[in-house]
């Protein structure tokens, strides 16, 4: 199909989709009146039956854990094939990416840049785990503190050589890591089968209302996300960027 | 424990062997990888007969409905759902030994990706929540698209996996819309409790819409026109083991989706459209069938031609599921096994000559497979399979889906399934004299371009490996005889007829009630003279297009609408995304238009 | 006001579908498959939205105060983690169509069809 025939065809497509969704959402309530049993229900029952105060992560890690572990598996699949595409090829030589334009100079980082970033890594790592651990408390949980920890490398990478920055971080180390976490949340499963009876039953106890050992198992499984999340990202990280500079045979 | 084995252990499984790629050997790994996907294999059979009076519901975190109002996550596990979870770790162990040669320098990633695979087919056909079924897809998708990818090396094999990939993610984005739909209307997201929340009565555009993009999102993934296009690029790119689990069951998944949507959830409120829902969905899939057959006979190859079988096939599919009766889905759940089991056998074959021969193409391998007896045999056999021959699983599904459309008032299945069945195994049949007996012209005018395919075995192309030659033997063979086990189509009758027993469904799921017993009765005549039929047209129409190669007036009568197909399906993925629009709009409208 | 944001998302939702079709750059393409996310983020949180509602954290305030549905926030926070490693995925798809057919421009890409 040419260009002007396939805009056309999308037009009327398009056009056929927006009058769905004008009659699709015209029946909708008003924003902010939409009913919710399902989102009551669980408000009520978050603090007292498991003494988290973030009802989101009780909802993630607790009454919906089935859901984030395959959530999880989807980000743990999706790095495996983002390492898995980037393979060299036995028709790539090795080493003749360069982090450069050919021609161009690369200018210095900027003392600026080095200093403020080696200043904040030790922040992010620090606020990455303080995010992890208090999923149950404040908003939080270990997606999202696992995304915080996967942007500390970035920062060693603005302000180091790569060549240090791929020592201080070796690829193996990420990757069993996030393996680990991944295993993680399954095995965190088992130990409610086995100690419980059903697959992920909370068997832990409950610790105080608000603390970071409310909610039994939602600690552990924080923990284990917040791995996985930052170790597959960083992994994910790693792959492209071996895909651009010069790297040695591991 | 047993509901979650199926999916916890490939999970697990596919973690432990990722950790431990560098240390453990491939064979190592494929050894854990077979033992697991033989124990999941042995779990879904197990839930298969557990399951066989009763659904199993099994509520995750012990998070138990509440005042009717269900809470945590279920599974909801009966015989056709455990079946499907069966079929899948089946394919994937003969996928496993198959690749045995495969992959000189993958490391254990793949068996890895594999796991995953299955852990999400498991999960998807034994969840009953909406939003889990959402996320398996999502799972699914995933390992599906690195694993089409897989060979980086080979130019058409990225761009394949990435129609692939962008196609089926924008399906998963109209699926969450849908979700976001009828959670505004039923604030619930397990299935049995949407189908108690849904109004019965007239219903509004809001929950039309929301149940058309959920379930043509799912139609995205099994490759109904017009969403097809992304699988025939899929399939003629990914590696031959991955090619079977795509077309033996994963785009069978989509349409169980399409089933356990409606009959857990949107069978209260849409029961008395079944009619109009029947017009529409079996006439989709007559379409699919008709074009899944033209487009197959036109290609050269062979992977190629046998993904349009496959869309083929899925159409007639859709067609059992679409006449609304528990008769048209048993007939679907067997011609979907027998159909996977032909299919694996005949990607097998492609395999195969793929190894030995360092390519595909129809024209390139003519008459160079002479004296491959073993192998011709199974291509012979997995083309008349195709056909529907008598006791072959696809006859018998043939037979029920027949029989439902004869109580629907459409007489003339029949001869859809005879026509789709007819051109495709003509199709392969054709192909087979070609390469293995080296009948037909070596230059035949040009149907479709041409394709290169790259070999994706190392060492040893001068013999066929038992590895490779015996899944493909050993799934023809099963895909012949499955019509003949022995109370087959009671069994799966009864099962079907459960599975649309929706208000016992949502009794079971949220009051824990149990099912009452059977409804209705099976009554499906045999229709051998059919399948024979079907399988004489298939040897016909090969022979007459053997034995007249050169001479091809019907090709030039048809040259132009042949034309206008192959530029039709351009591998240009804006194409593709248009008409999936086209068809979700289309549908939609239609939907609301007509069902108000 | 009150539409506002269904009419958002259903915009997102087009304008999302008119880039992927008619881009020109693959890596412009995977993007624009962003935007169509977006939109059903949009959709979902304006869901789960109630007016005069605070969001579900109770670690200051009395546990029975009414909140705003937590369920799909949930829904969401997960999903936008997930679906970065799956943009991931496709850009790598991305680099490697570059490395082996020289060009990101989908109209020039001539490696299947029929």
């Amino acid at each position: 199909m040419t260009r002007a025939v396939r805009r056309i065809l999308f037009l009327v497509a398009g056009a056929t989709l927006a009058w769905t969704f004008f009659l699709a959402y015209s029946p909708m309530p008003p924003l902010g009146s939409v009913q919710s049993r399902y989102g009551d229900a669980v408000n009520a029952i978050t603090v007292p039956e498991r003494h988290i105060t973030d009802a989101v992560t009780a909802v993630n890690f607790d009454i919906r854990g089935f859901d984030t572990l395959g959530e999880e598996f989807i980000l743990f699949t999706s790095v495996l094939g983002t390492v898995l595409l980037m393979r060299r090829q036995k028709d790539e030589p090795a080493g003749d990416h360069e982090d450069k334009a050919p021609g161009r100079v690369i200018p210095r980082v900027s003392d600026a840049i080095r200093v403020t970033s080696l200043a904040l890594v030790p922040v992010t790592i620090l606020f990455g785990l303080y995010i992890v651990t208090h999923g149950q408390v404040s908003p939080g949980g270990g997606f999202q503190g696992g995304v915080i920890l996967a942007s500390a490398p970035v920062l060693v990478y603005l302000c180091a050589e790569y060549k240090e920055f791929r020592s201080l971080l070796p690829l193996r180390l990420v990757a069993v890591a996030e393996c680990i976490g991944a295993a993680a949340y399954i095995l965190v499963g088992g130990l409610g089968l086995v100690l419980g009876g059903i697959f992920l039953q909370n068997v832990l106890p409950l610790g105080q209302n608000g603390s970071i050992t409310g909610g039994g198992i939602v600690a552990l499984i924080d923990l284990g996300v917040g791995m996985e999340v930052g170790g597959g990202l960083s992994l994910a990280l790693l792959v492209y960027l071996e895909e651009l500079v010069e790297e040695k045979e591991e | 424990m047993l509901p979650v084995l199926p999916v916890a252990l490939p999970l697990l499984t596919a973690a432990v062997l990722a950790a431990l790629s560098k240390v453990i050997s491939e064979r190592l790994s494929q050894l854990i990888a077979i033992a697991s996907t033989l124990t999941v294999l042995a779990a879904n059979l197990y839930l298969l007969k557990l399951s066989s009076s009763q659904p199993i519901v099994y509520w995750f975190g012990n998070w138990r409905p509440r005042h009717g109002l269900a809470l945590g996550i279920s599974f909801v596990i009966d015989p056709i759902g455990a079946g499907l979870g069966a079929f899948a770790a089946l394919l994937t162990v003969a996928a496993f030994l198959f690749s045995s040669e495969y992959f000189d320098s993958v490391g254990n990633h793949f068996h890895a990706l594999m796991l995953a695979f299955l852990g999400s087919l498991c999960g998807f056909s034994l969840t009953g929540d909406l939003f889990n079924l959402f996320v398996f897809f999502e799972l699914m998708s995933a390992a599906g698209f690195a694993l089409c990818g897989y060979k980086t090396d080979d130019p058409g094999s990225v761009q394949g996996a990435l129609n692939f990939a962008v196609t089926n993610t924008i399906a998963a984005y109209f699926v969450l819309t849908g979700i976001g739909l009828i959670y505004s209307r039923t604030s619930a997201l397990n299935l049995a409790q949407i189908g108690r929340s849904l109004p019965s009565g007239p219903l509004d555009a809001l929950v039309l819409v929301g149940f058309v993009f959920l379930v043509c999102g799912y139609l995205v993934k099994a490759a109904i026109v017009p969403f097809h296009f992304w699988l025939a690029d899929a399939h003629a790119v990914a590696p031959t083991p991955v090619c079977v689990m795509f077309s033996g069951v994963m785009v069978s998944m989509g349409l169980f989706a399409l089933a356990r949507i409606y009959w857990s959830a949107f069978d209260p409120s849409l029961h008395s459209h079944v009619p109009a829902l029947r017009v529409l969905f079996v006439g989709a899939g007559v379409i699919t069938a008709f074009v899944g057959a033209f487009m197959c006979y036109i290609q050269r190859n062979l992977k190629r031609l046998l993904a349009f079988s496959t869309i083929s096939h899925i159409g007639l599919m859709l067609i059992g599921i679409g006449l609304f009766s528990p008769e048209g889905l048993a007939g679907t759940a067997i011609y979907s096994i027998g159909h996977g089991l032909v299919k694996g056998s005949l990607f097998f074959v492609a395999g195969i000559l793929l190894h030995r021969f360092k390519g595909i193409d129809e024209q390139d391998l003519h008459g160079k497979a002479a004296g491959q007896w073993a192998t011709g045999i199974v291509l012979l056999l997995g083309s008349i399979g195709l056909a529907g021959i008598p006791f072959s699983g696809l006859a018998t599904g043939h037979d029920m889906i027949a029989a439902a459309g004869h109580e629907a008032g459409m007489n003339w299945l029949s001869w859809v399934f005879v026509f789709a069945g007819a051109v495709t195994s003509a199709a392969v049949l054709r192909t087979g004299g070609h390469i293995f007996l080296g009948w037909g012209s070596a230059k035949e005018q040009n149907q479709a371009p041409k394709h290169e395919e790259k070999p994706e075995t190392k060492a040893g192309h001068g013999r066929t490996p038992a590895t490779m030659f015996l899944p493909a033997a050993g799934l023809a063979v099963a895909g012949l005889s499955l019509g003949a086990l022995p109370y087959i189509q009671q069994t799966t009758f009864a099962a079907a007829d459960r599975f649309e027993n929706s208000h016992a469904y949502i009794a079971r799921v949220l009051d824990a009630a149990p099912f009452p017993t059977l409804r209705n009765e099976s009554a499906s005549p045999d229709e051998w003279p059919m399948g024979l039929l079907t399988a004489f047209a298939g040897l016909a129409i090969a022979a007459a297009d053997l034995a007249t190669s050169g001479k091809r007036t019907i090709s030039a009568i048809l040259a132009a609408p042949i034309d206008l197909l192959h530029r039709l399906h351009s591998g240009h993925i804006g194409d593709y995304v248009t008409f999936l629009v086209l068809g979700m709009g289309s549908f939609a409208l239609v939907f609301v238009y007509c069902l108000r | 006001m009150n539409y506002l944001p269904y009419a958002v998302a259903a915009w997102l939702f087009l304008i999302g579908l008119y880039g992927v079709v008619s881009s020109r750059h693959l890596i412009h393409l995977i993007i624009c498959v962003g935007v169509i996310q977006s939109s059903s983020y949009v959709l979902l949180l304006s869901i789960g939205y109630k007016t005069g509602r605070v969001a579900p954290i109770f670690s200051d305030i009395p546990a029975s105060t009414p909140a705003v549905d937590p369920v799909m926030q949930a829904l969401m926070l997960t999903d936008i983690v997930v679906e970065v490693t799956v943009m991931a995925l496709l850009l790598g798809l991305a680099v490697q169509i570059h490395k082996r057919h020289g060009t990101l421009n989908p109209d020039r890409l001539t490696g299947i069809s029929g």
